[in-house]
Parts: structure tokens; sequence; C-alpha cells
């Protein structure tokens, strides 16, 4: 168990080498009852969120889901979170150790703004239990009568859940298919057990934090604190998609229209290892032309079987197939730059 | 839990087999346990010399970094290659296939800073 954000986080179960090969193969299920969970509701509620994050919400569909981002005045990522369109209104899910932050950010744009709207943070009355994975579906359909087939890709709707009350998303964070339930705290025990009960035959077993990570990072996800922090802006970090400069006015835009404007001075780069050593977040990566980058995230690929890592360079060094070195203990060790994700699960 | 009776063991959870002056090293399996998935393996070069109880090589698992710590003083005479390819026999078999390496000992007295099994055993309960 280790401390996070106020949590007690397990980082494995058993083996985090297991658990992520279970997820990419069956199915694996996440306690992540620690992300925070942020409603905004009332008549301005599209509006205001619409003037706090990167995205568009107005696109939304109800049910639908959307990859998004908080950012400050110059650009500079104060968080990534999906935002929901449900019949309350926008839930933003966030990450645990930026809630309070979030919190804040908002707040600070809801009365100046004008915007008749209510910001609801239920993180704590709110438990989230995620069973990810090829065979989630399947299992998920033997617990609801919610038509999880008809769920696609980022959408979420209201079911009963082993007769639970849950909002039933189709979002993850492991390069897979599967659910993100969220349900009422006291109720994140029993949901965990009967979705763990039921998952038995399915080859379902709990997974911690670690698998967790290396699965988002095969799978080229970023993760906060490693590739996204207030120094670095979407652009750097491949999200440019998500930026939507012609919605209007919005906080960061200006910066971020500059930035696109002049292209971003650093991108966020795959690393294969070409030399035997893992590199690790904060490690320096030299440009054979001059110039360093730094590693974000590193590890050994339990699927791939080789030694990945994404890492910042220098705009004009990012190059598919380009020979970087990672300094790990002092030691120069070849990396070539890859393609992002290093895994894509066959659809 | 139980280890092997012929081994000695020092409190950074390293063994030692010690047969005449030659002696092979390792990690414990309460050590391999507490690592978690074993990934990579930074042995030492043949001919480096060890200092009982002062770093010598780097074993990483998924999650973390961690120094190797030399039971024993003396001259690295072979390594085990294979951990380069398969560092999970750490995990898997560590006081025996996951053997780290073999030193030429210097002081044969060092063995009575280190604990035997009960002793070991004792520290990690």
């Amino acid at each position: 168990m280790v401390a996070f954000a106020g949590w007690e986080m397990p980082v494995q179960y058993a083996s985090i080498i297991e658990e992520h090969r279970t997820v990419r193969t069956a199915a694996g299920l996440f306690d992540l009852s620690h992300m925070g969970e942020l409603l905004v509701s009332g008549p301005d509620a599209l509006a205001f969120v619409r003037y706090c994050v990167i995205s568009d919400p107005g696109s939304l569909a109800p049910g639908q889901a959307q990859y998004s981002m908080l950012c400050a005045r110059d650009g500079g990522v104060i968080d990534d979170l999906i935002i929901y369109r449900i019949h309350e209104g926008y839930l933003l899910v966030c990450n645990a150790a930026n809630r309070a932050a979030d919190v804040v950010h908002l707040r600070g744009h809801l009365a100046p703004g004008g915007f008749n709207a209510t910001l609801e943070d239920r993180s704590d009355a709110t438990g989230l239990v995620a069973p990810q994975g090829p065979r989630a579906a399947d299992l998920l359909k033997t617990l609801t009568d919610a038509d999880v087939d008809g769920l696609g890709y980022y959408h979420a709707t209201p079911g009963v859940v082993a007769g639970i009350e849950c909002l039933i998303a189709r979002t993850g964070y492991t390069g897979e298919d599967g659910f993100e339930l969220f349900c009422l705290a006291s109720q994140t025990e029993s949901l965990w057990q009967a979705v763990l009960d039921a998952g038995e035959p399915f080859g379902l077993k709990p997974c911690g934090l670690g698998s967790r990570d290396t699965l988002r990072l095969e799978a080229g996800m970023p993760l906060y604190g490693n590739e996204l922090d207030r120094d670095h802006n979407p652009y750097e970090a491949n999200m440019g998609w998500a930026v939507k400069l012609e919605k209007g006015e919005f906080v960061g835009r200006a910066a971020l229209a500059r930035i696109r404007e002049r292209g971003a001075r650093r991108r966020l780069v795959g690393l294969l290892m070409r030399d035997n050593a893992v590199a690790r977040h904060g490690y320096q990566v030299r440009i054979p032309d001059g110039g360093t980058g730094v590693v974000t995230s590193g590890t050994a690929s339990p699927t791939l079987h080789e030694k990945i890592a994404m890492a910042y360079v220098p705009t004009q060094a990012a190059s598919i197939g380009a020979e970087v070195e990672v300094l790990v203990r002092d030691r120069p060790y070849h990396a070539e730059q890859v393609k992002l994700p290093f895994y894509r699960r066959a659809r | 839990m139980t280890y092997p009776n012929d081994l000695r063991y020092s409190k950074d959870h390293e063994w030692v087999r010690a047969e005449g002056s030659t002696a092979t090293i390792g990690i414990t399996s309460f050590a391999a346990d507490e690592l978690g998935d074993i990934v990579f393996v930074e042995l030492p070069e043949v001919g480096a010399a060890l200092k009982q109880f002062a770093a010598f090589g780097v074993v990483e698992s998924v999650k973390a970094v961690s120094d190797l710590f030399s039971p024993v003083s003396g001259t690295v005479s072979e390594v085990n290659g294979r951990l380069q390819s398969e560092p999970e026999l750490l995990n898997s078999d560590p006081f025996g296939d996951g053997w780290i390496a073999r030193v030429e000992t210097t002081d044969g007295d060092e063995l009575k800073d280190l604990l035997d099994a009960d002793g070991y055993a004792k520290l990690t309960s």
C-alpha cells in the first residue's frame, strides 16, 4: 500500500506484470474511488464548463463523454479530466491529487464570470470501480439489465449493477475496452465484491496502481505529474486535438492560440530502448545534434517485452526513427523514437 | 518463512553461499517479493572489487530502482549472464538460478557479520 492524495492505495494485489497481462487478455478490476468527481449544474452549466476547459462540451450529446483539460492563463495544464454530460449537468472526473486545485480554479471563474451554475464536489460521496479488459463487457452483462452492447466508447448511462445504482461509463485508462462504474461511496465495497465474484469465470483479477501505470503507458496515455503539469501545454503533449480555439473565449485561449501559431517548443515522443536499460521519470535525454530532453515515464513493457518510455524533446528533434540517448545512472543508453501509442488493441 | 540453512544473510537482504574462498551471492526471496516483478539487473563487471555492505549493482522492478549491496568483500570472478535476458529468475528462483555473481573473497571472517537462516527469518518476520 502507498499513500496517495490522502488515500491508501494498493500498488499491486499479486504481481504487476500478472495484473497487466490479465487486463490485456481477460479483465482486471480497479478501485478508483480516489478520483475526483465535480458536478456542475444549473442554467449556465454548459457555458461555465465551456469557459473553463480547453475542449468544447457543447458538442456533447446526453450520455456522451469527452477528454479535456483545465489550463491556466499561460496555457499550462492544471489537470486533465473527462467530462460526462449526465442528466443532472456536467460531471467532471479529475485526478485526486489535483481535485483541490481544480475546485479553486473553477470557483475562481464561477462567480466572477457571472455564471448561474452550481459547482458541487461529490468526490467524497462517490465510489468508482472499473472492470477493464476484453472480457469486461461480457462480465458486466451478467450484473445489469442496462444495454451494455449499445453503450458506445466514451458514453455513459445510469444503470443498476448488482442491485446498486450506478453511472455506467464505457471509459478507461488501460488501452482496452472497459467500464468505469460510479456509485455511492457507501456502496463501493458491495459493488467491488459483486463484480469480483461475478468476474471469476471470466478470469477477472483485482488490479492495483502499478499495472494501471504500465497499461496506460503502453497505451501512450499521459499521466498528470509525469507527462502533464503546469510547465507543459496540451500541444507539447500531443493533445492539440482537444483544444477548440474556435469555440470562443475560454481560460488560456490567448496563450494556446499563440502557441499553436508559433508551434510548440517541445514534443512528447515515444522511446524504445535499443540498449538494455529502463528509462525512468526525470532521466535526461541527449539529442545527437545537441540539445536535451527529459524522460517523463518509462518501464519494461509486459506486452511488448521491450523497455519503453515517453519523453519531451525539442520539437526539431522529434522524429520517428531518430536515435537519442538516455542517461541511466550517468551512462548513455541508445533509444529510438517510435510512434505512440506503443500498444493498440485489436478491434 | 524459512530460508536455506547452508547460506548466510545480510540485513540488506542478500545471501551468500561460501565454498572455500569462493562465494556465490544473490538476493533473498524476501527481497524479491518486496521488490515485485524484477525487470532489469545491472550486474558488476568480472574483476570488479566488491566491499562488504557496499553497493555493487542495481536491480529494478516495474516500479522501483534498488541498489544491490554485497554481503562479502572480494573480486568478482563470474556473473550470471542469464539475468540480462531473464531478470525474472530473481523472482522465480532467487536462491538457485537467480544467483547474481561469484566472488573470490578476501576475508573469510566477514561471514561472522552475517546472519544465519534463523536470524534472517527473525529479521524478516
